[in-house]
């Protein structure tokens, strides 16, 4: 049977592998389509972001906020929750983040600490309500938390507008950071900055808690199956909407992070699609924290990839989403593959039949 | 509050809930199609995307309507038609797939208006058509009535007309009962011998031409032209509109026609100097409460059925 479960394991992994291929090879067809030089642009597409360390820098960059997003995906959907909101989390948090570090001001180490434990409770709160609905009223959570990252859109440019709004900013941003709030920088060639490092704790917290304790068991049985967890003595509402507050509390903070990290005043003017990517990325990582810096990796190399190529190209950067839609439809189509699957695990279990049968004949 | 009172009864308001509503009904009605069917489809926001820039990328090109109708109608179906092989054929995650195909939706939408007019905002660079607005004869004569019912764009009249059409297909043709015995029970249906994949497939098929029209209608009637996420989670509000008629007909298009006139009532406040952001919440927030509403009701008929049979 061990051998059933290794060809299995072994059939997610090339499935993901062999997603990540077809994508790649329909984009670079698209590429060789609309390109003038498809041959130059590749290689800006493929090498480009490797071949500066400001440009690796942007990698990382990239890549800080994803870590967020991604772990708290994961342990939103582990409970089976196909909750969005995490985007309106990543939103909404930053605002509040915002709102502690251009009004108040607090000494230089406990400034970041309350301004991102801000956005965390506010992003807690924003996942937290799809779950609510779910459980009281058993609304969809696609549809509710998708309206919910409108209202968190609308709000959190009020606050902005209205609100922290620096009328000599020249467009729609709020005061500037004071200087208390905003997270060190890493590296003095590049933008990479304190968050990498919280973004990477949270990863491992994310995992220890998902994979290796009681409460990541309970969530993931859920996940699987709920009314075997229910049966088995677990309170599956309260799980649930426990599982989505902390998801949110960690997008939320990846929200924070974000805006103390890279900006210095909110300027955003629309959803930045972090809390979607990370859908992407928790996927690609099949919902285990363990995988999630790799597979962030690959999706901020992939835009570094892309933002380089529409620089020096024709080919605009929106062919990532291209990319990403068509990852995820394969990873998410279970028969992929499965033929070649199930013929492999016939095959191992003949064999092995043939074995223990060779094995009796010996004996006897 | 006086403003916004005579604002709202007035006909022009009327008037503006039917242009609002209509992309709204078309969707709800496809989401009522393909939920008889048994299908979970999220995918509604990306067909109606990939309609309204067929249809802006057709009437721009041929200058004639007809042809930006059929391309929009062919990029929409399409990607009815790639969600279906996925979730029927290749036994996807159904909102998974969704989840994707509104992601292409909005960035493949985005890229290919690049391409082709060189702009990423809006296609304002492309003389597309618009379908045109009717006055219907004799009616448009009547007082108010004539003022609400006359002078529409032909889409929001071929969407009323729709409603009609919908409740006719599922309740009243074979194979209406089809994709409803599919929803009810694909293995019943099957032992009965009705293909069940090839059944949700039209509906499937179905639900993306009516989609489709409502993306058409955004970019060739609600505005002249194509934006980037013009969308702006119609094709959700739709789902949820259908989840509050319960996948009866004209519930459903009422539920539709409630969103809608949220949606309008936010433009006339935004237009009254209230802050605009709060405004545009109030259709969302209007569609979460719808949301609470429908499962309230269900829950409340479940416990009252266990309650009987003990």
């Amino acid at each position: 049977m061990n051998k059933v479960i290794k060809i299995e394991n072994q059939f997610r992994v090339i499935r993901v592998a062999l997603s990540i291929a077809i994508a790649l090879a329909i984009a670079f067809l698209i590429i060789s389509f609309v390109s003038n030089d498809p041959l130059f642009t590749m290689y800006n597409f493929i090498i480009g972001p490797f071949t500066s360390i400001n440009r690796i820098g942007n990698i990382i960059e990239v890549m800080t906020p994803l870590l967020f997003t991604a772990v708290g995906v994961c342990i939103m959907y582990s409970a089976n929750q196909i909750n969005m909101a995490s985007e309106g989390a990543f939103f909404l948090g930053g605002v509040a983040t915002a709102y502690i570090a251009v009004t108040y001001s607090i000494p230089a180490g406990l400034h970041p600490v309350v301004a991102i434990l801000a956005g965390g409770i506010v992003g807690a709160f924003i996942c937290g309500i799809p779950a609510l609905m779910y459980v009281k009223f058993k609304a969809l959570p696609v549809v509710s938390s998708l309206m919910i990252n409108y209202v968190c859109l609308y709000l959190g440019l009020f606050i902005i507008n209205y609100i922290i709004r620096d009328p000599e900013a020249g467009y729609m941003a709020s005061y500037k950071f004071i200087k208390t709030a905003v997270l060190p920088d890493l590296f003095s060639r590049t933008n990479v900055h304190f968050g990498l490092i919280i973004g990477l704790a949270i990863v491992f917290i994310g995992y220890l808690y998902l994979m290796k304790s009681k409460w990541g068991y309970s969530i993931r049985m859920i996940g699987k199956n709920p009314n075997f967890a229910k049966y088995s003595g677990i309170n599956v509402p309260a799980v649930i909407i426990g599982c989505q507050l902390l998801g949110g509390f960690i997008a939320g903070i990846g929200g924070a992070v974000e805006q103390l990290g890279m900006y210095t005043r909110f300027q955003y003017q629309k959803l930045p699609g972090h809390g979607f990517d990370g859908v992407m990325i928790a996927i690609l990582a099949r919902y285990n924290p363990k995988y999630v810096p790799l597979a962030a990796f690959f999706l901020a190399y992939i835009r570094v990839g892309a933002d380089v190529m529409a620089r020096t190209s024709d080919v605009p950067v929106e062919i990532v989403s291209i990319i990403q839609a068509v990852i995820i439809i394969f990873v998410a189509s279970e028969r992929f593959l499965e033929g070649w699957k199930l013929k492999k695990i016939v095959k191992s279990t003949k064999e092995a039949f043939v074995e223990e049968e060779d094995n009796a004949v010996k004996e006897a | 509050m006086d403003a916004i009172f005579s604002s709202i009864f007035s006909a022009e308001f009327v008037f503006s809930v039917l242009r609002v509503s209509t992309p709204l009904i078309f969707v709800s009605l496809a989401a009522l199609v393909v939920r008889n069917g048994g299908v979970m489809c999220i995918a509604f926001e990306g067909m109606m995307l990939f309609s309204a820039l067929g249809a802006v990328i057709g009437s721009a090109f041929a200058q004639n309507q007809i042809v930006g109708v059929l391309l929009g109608l062919i990029m929409g179906m399409a990607i009815a038609a790639i969600f279906a092989y996925f979730v029927l054929v290749l036994n996807s995650n159904g909102v998974l797939t969704g989840l994707a195909l509104n992601i292409l939706g909005s960035g493949g939408t985005v890229f290919m208006l690049y391409l082709i007019s060189g702009d990423k905002g809006s296609s304002t660079a492309l003389k597309s058509l618009m379908i045109p607005n009717i006055n219907i004869p004799i009616i448009k004569n009547i007082p108010i009535l004539g003022e609400i019912i006359s002078g529409h764009n032909v889409l929001t009249y071929v969407a009323l007309l729709t409603v009609v059409f919908v409740y006719l297909l599922i309740n009243k043709t074979p194979l209406g009962l089809r994709i409803r015995s599919v929803g009810e029970n694909p293995h019943a249906a099957e032992s009965v011998g009705i293909k069940v994949v090839k059944t949700k497939f039209i509906a499937l098929m179905i639900g993306g031409f009516i989609a489709s029209l409502g993306g058409i209608y955004m970019s060739m009637g609600y505005l002249p032209f194509f934006t980037r996420d013009m969308m702006a989670g119609r094709g959700f509000m739709g789902i949820a509109a259908q989840n509050l008629g319960q996948g009866l007909t004209f519930p459903t298009f009422i539920a539709a026609l409630l969103f809608g006139s949220a949606e309008a009532l936010s433009n006339i406040m935004q237009s009254l100097r209230l802050p605009s952001e709060l405004m545009q919440m109030v259709p969302y927030i209007f569609t979460l409460v719808g949301l609470m509403l429908v499962g309230g009701d269900k829950n409340k008929k479940a416990s009252k059925k266990e309650a009987k049979n003990e």
